[in-house]
């Protein structure tokens, strides 16, 4: 499983979401750098994120579905801290 | 999420046939992930009605509970919640969202 990032926020994103959905394939990349100084980007870093995530868990969901499991899974991370997460969501062999 | 605000969403949904609530205006969209949003609908050759929560911070946290979706933007179509930013593209790139907006589109 790919360890791409290692910042506070990624790793506790990177481990909840390894709790919720047991993934097969997990890529969370952080791409506050190219956000710097625009709306959302509050000078901490780790504030935008692309995430690739496979999960036996999204089999037979529809998207909207898949992501509402990773929406949970982040929680008040998402609300409080990230202020862009882009999703991609499947299931094994998609 | 108060009752009002609620009701407003829901007359809001109901009212239009392609909603999207984002942040900013279609023409000037304060955000990268609305951008691409309004960029996917103008592709397809449709005009959504556009909330913008920026302007109306009851309907910004209100929405959030009514979709059960904590981000914006949010697309509505024919009162029903369609997904965000990444659900619009890759049902895009995959040919659903035009099939699905076919009779919206501006003749």
């Amino acid at each position: 499983m790919a360890e791409l990032e290692t910042g506070p926020v990624a790793a506790e994103m990177m481990k909840r979401l390894r709790v919720a959905l047991s993934p097969t394939r997990l890529e969370l990349v952080d791409d506050s750098a190219s956000h710097r100084g625009h709306a959302g980007h509050d000078g901490r870093g780790e504030s935008h994120f692309t995430l690739l995530i496979e999960s036996p868990a999204f089999a037979g969901l529809n998207r909207v579905a898949r992501q509402r499991l990773v929406n949970r899974a982040l929680a008040e991370l998402l609300v409080e801290r990230v202020h862009a997460l882009a999703i991609t969501a499947r299931a094994p062999g998609e | 999420m108060t009752e009002e605000v609620n009701a407003r969403i829901g007359e809001i949904v109901r009212g239009n046939d392609v909603v999207l609530f984002m942040k900013g205006s279609a023409l000037f969209p304060q955000c990268g992930f609305s951008a691409r949003a309004i960029a996917i609908l103008d592709r397809l050759g449709v005009e959504p009605h556009t909330v913008d929560v920026l302007q109306d911070p009851e309907v910004r946290a209100g929405i959030k509970a009514y979709s059960d979706w904590p981000t914006i933007p949010q697309l509505y179509i024919d009162g029903e919640f369609v997904g965000g930013s990444d659900i619009m593209m890759e049902m895009y790139e995959a040919g659903e969202l035009g099939e699905l907006l076919a009779s919206k589109a501006k003749a």
